[in-house]
């Protein structure tokens, strides 16, 4: 046990610190100050209060996605198709937002359950097509994300304006910004969604480790025949996790939808938030405080980053590889246990 | 030693929190077959992975023809002369036996495989250790006991001239163990030396020269086989005497329990395995199913169960029909089942064990409540269950995996019998597991049944269903061919008609 838990928090310690490692080699080699720029990075992050805001605004929906991808793994799915979900979930979010007009205690939480629905029903999809046909969820919400990214373009120009580039302003009755937050940050974009985005961390916390419902996604996610075996409904959870998934995944795009933005362009590309999620569940080892961690690690080096072409003269591309960099050991610290894993259940 | 041709001077192997080998030695001649006997977890494997090359000792020496070695992995061990056959066969089921036998070492003319060439040479090896082999039939066209002879002749055709084989006599029915006994033989006239695992004494008795014993990770000696008997091994390998005829009194059968009619079920490949099958077990006796793997068996439990849909005829339970009930709907009917692969449907293995012990339960009270679950009344049924059963285990947290088979084998087996079921399927409940757990696994199977629960005992060992059960069922292509008394039949006629075989070449061998 001990083992175990101590083997959790080294692994991600370990190949963050790698990856900021192998970043430093890449600047000097370029002929630039690593300690510099990580200080530029730094300061990019928490510097002044402008900055901090930024970082917790681009914090939040890593949370969710984080959240959903580490959501679905524990059923044991790989849930790619966040991307599609945040697309979908704000979309559903500014709709309700610009053409709803009810008080702020309706129109709010109203917006949010619609982007939560919206991605729970982008979540559905590949959980029935799994639970009832056996296709693989990689496969499809990898072209649900494309389906998300091209039909809310399209929505956006044709349902929601007349050919425009982005929707209305949603009404203040359902953003999630304050003024006083504004203020205290230097007019940063932090919004009430951090609050929101720590709330569903307990929830998930609380449905995967102290319910029923949770202990048969977990049974479910390690073992589907003992799970089958033991009398539990695998597809019904299948759809169930996908169903959950989805729906924060959802609640991300909300984030971006009603608090950081507060309407919502049509995109060239993908957002990147949903992809990043999974990154953030893996570093976070698919748990809900690991989650918000790694999410708070992946927000600052976002934001820090940006700083580093002015701080400290480092290359935009350059600080792009050294966050990639960072990615890559996490990613492949994932790997290294998978592997080791491997070896020892064959090594028995 | 002389002659020796492997020898494993004083080998220690430690894992994280244990250690698995201390101080052993094996010293295997040339030209004998040397019998390997230990518990399970008592570090059998582990000595024969560090022999493989598979893992590295911590201290000690390995010598091959008395040369020291440094076998840092399996090609190592290849070279060196050292085959294993494992117990789980590693064979491509679509290939022929030659492409099987080659594969990873073929023969080639001009950069294609010299197929003639190859099967040429596998006929030669086959025909020279006595194996009898069609070098050109697919693997899924041969019985058990001819893949295993395909297994062989894989580590032969690699060189092989020390061979290490794993329980090899699990799979096999009573006739096939025979012919693989003088395959062992004629191997070991050509010059090949053998390491057999294995905790089944009888067969070392048959069989081997010598016999070294492993307990508990500790190298308890070398005896010459001819110098022992089977009490003599047990106890060594236990450490305490052991039990051999499962103590039990009468049966004292009551009302039908389960009773199934013409029950048929297609496997997933969608072809019929049980084919109108008929069965009663009732209230207070054991039934045992005897049969070669593959006859239905594994169908018969999953449709019983609800793990598989059936075709058509009807499971009744206390006269209920429960004919394609969900698993959930038989479970609560009152039906316990011990499943034939613990690992994949018995347990959770990367639960704790205290969470396995509610994998059917967590739902009801008091493991949760609203839906919330109550660790505290979870861990607590758990801790009892494993004072109960014996499970050893440093605490109700430990993850399942850390167990060893017996422990594993013993958390379900309390598990299932905890609930108080009408029914009790047990489907290979001993399978890999040593005297000991055995031993205690039979005197639950009884106590149930003196309690007065309905027993379906399947199995693949004949020794277990003669033991234990109190009728015999014999399976055969799908259905029940036989009803014996287990007092009024023997292993040979038990053999013949698992085998599909009525009366006909009873004189053979």
């Amino acid at each position: 046990m001990f083992t175990n838990r101590m083997f959790n928090i080294l692994v991600p310690v370990i190949s963050v610190l790698l990856g900021l490692l192998a970043g430093a080699i890449i600047m000097l080699s370029f002929g630039y100050n690593p300690i510099s720029g990580y200080i530029a990075l730094w300061n990019g992050a928490f510097g002044d209060w402008y900055f901090f805001g930024e970082t917790i605004r681009q914090v939040t929906p890593y949370i969710f996605t984080g959240l959903a991808v580490a959501f679905a793994f524990r059923s044991g799915l790989f849930n790619i198709g966040a991307e599609g979900q945040v697309l979908v979930g704000w979309l559903a979010a500014v709709w309700i937002g610009t053409t709803v007009d009810a008080p702020m205690f309706i129109h709010l939480p109203l917006a949010i359950l619609a982007a939560f629905l919206a991605g729970a029903f982008w979540g559905f999809i590949p959980g029935i097509l799994k639970a009832k046909l056996g296709v693989h969820e990689v496969i499809v919400t990898i072209m649900l994300n494309y389906i998300a990214l091209y039909s809310t373009n399209a929505i956006i120009r044709s349902v929601l304006t007349d050919r425009e580039d982005t929707t209305d302003k949603i009404s203040e009755s359902a953003s999630l910004s304050a003024d006083w937050i504004m203020q205290l940050t230097a007019y940063s974009r932090m919004h009430y969604g951090i609050l929101l985005a720590l709330l569903v961390a307990v929830l998930i916390w609380f449905l995967i480790d102290k319910t029923t419902l949770g202990y048969e996604i977990r049974s479910v996610g390690y073992n589907q025949h003992a799970s089958r075996y033991a009398g539990m409904n695998v597809g019904k959870n299948i759809i169930f996790a996908m169903v959950i998934s989805g729906g924060i995944a959802g609640l991300g795009g909300a984030m971006e939808g009603l608090g950081t933005f507060g309407y919502m362009p049509a995109h060239s590309g993908f957002t990147n938030i949903g992809f990043d999620g999974i990154a953030v569940a893996l570093l976070g080892g698919n748990t809900a405080l690991g989650v918000v961690i790694a999410a708070f690690l992946f927000g600052t080096l976002k934001i820090g980053a940006l700083n580093m072409p002015t701080g400290a003269g480092v290359p935009s591309e350059l600080v792009e590889i050294v966050i990639a960099l960072i990615i890559f050991f996490v990613a492949s610290s994932f790997v290294i246990r998978w592997m080791l894993l491997r070896l020892k259940k064959e090594g028995k | 030693m002389e002659d020796s041709v492997i020898e494993m001077l004083n080998i220690r192997k430690e894992f994280p929190g244990i250690v698995a080998n201390n101080n052993i030695t094996l010293q295997v001649k040339q030209g004998e077959i040397h019998a390997l006997l230990g518990e399970n977890g008592a570090g059998k494997s582990t000595l024969m992975n560090v022999l493989f090359g598979l893992y590295q000792p911590e201290k000690g020496e390995i010598r091959v023809n008395g040369k020291k070695v440094n076998i840092t992995d399996p090609n190592v061990a290849n070279d060196l002369g050292i085959g294993m056959v494992h117990q789980h066969f590693m064979l491509v089921d679509t290939f022929t036996v030659t492409q099987n036998i080659i594969l990873g070492k073929e023969p080639k003319k001009y950069g294609m495989i010299d197929i003639k060439k190859a099967e040429k040479k596998v006929a030669e090896l086959s025909e020279r250790y006595g194996l009898k082999v069609d070098p050109s039939a697919k693997i899924r066209d041969i019985s058990v006991g001819m893949q295993q002879r395909v297994e062989i002749l894989k580590t032969l055709y690699r060189g092989a001239e020390v061979l290490i084989l794993d329980e090899p006599t699990a799979v096999l029915t009573p006739q096939e163990i025979k012919e693989l006994v003088e395959i062992l033989k004629s191997l070991i006239k050509e010059g090949i030396s053998i390491i057999l695992i294995t905790h089944k004494l009888k067969e070392i008795m048959e069989v081997c020269d010598r016999c070294t014993v492993i307990r508990k990770g500790e190298g308890i000696g070398t005896v010459n086989v001819s110098e022992t008997s089977t009490d003599q091994l047990a106890e060594l390998m236990v450490g305490r005497e052991i039990n051999f005829t499962t103590e039990k009194s009468e049966a004292n059968p009551k009302e039908k329990v389960l009773s199934i009619t013409d029950l048929r079920v297609k496997d997933n490949r969608n072809i019929e395995m049980v084919k109108g099958l008929n069965l009663d077990v009732k209230a207070g006796e054991i039934v045992g199913i005897a049969g070669v793997d593959g006859n239905g068996q594994s169908e018969l439990i999953e449709a019983i169960t609800g793990l598989t849909k059936t075709e058509s005829g009807s499971v009744l339970l206390n006269d209920k029909d429960i004919t394609n009930f969900s698993p959930r709907k038989v479970t609560e009917s009152g039906v316990s089942h011990i499943p034939q692969d613990r690992h994949k449907f018995g347990l959770v293995l990367d639960f704790p064990i205290g969470e396995n012990m509610v994998l059917q339960t967590y739902y009801k009270q008091p493991y949760s409540k609203n839906g919330i679950l109550s660790y505290k009344n979870i861990y607590q049924k758990a801790n009892e269950l494993i004072n109960e059963y014996d499970v050893r285990v440093a605490s109700e947290f430990t993850h399942a995996r850390s167990l060893s088979g017996g422990n594993q084998q013993k958390a379900i087996i309390g598990r299932e019998v905890d609930r108080s079921p009408d029914l009790l399927i047990a489907a290979q409940p001993t399978r890999g597991l040593d005297v000991g757990a055995i031993e205690f696994i039979h005197q639950k199977l009884i106590e149930e049944r003196d309690k007065g629960r309905a027993v379906l005992l399947i199995s693949f060992e004949l020794d277990e269903i003669m033991n234990v059960s109190d009728r015999i069922a014999v399976m055969f292509d799908g259905q029940i061919v036989a009803n014996l008394k287990p007092t009024e039949t023997n292993e040979r006629e038990l053999g013949l008609l698992m085998a599909g075989s009525k009366k006909e070449k009873v004189g053979e061998q």
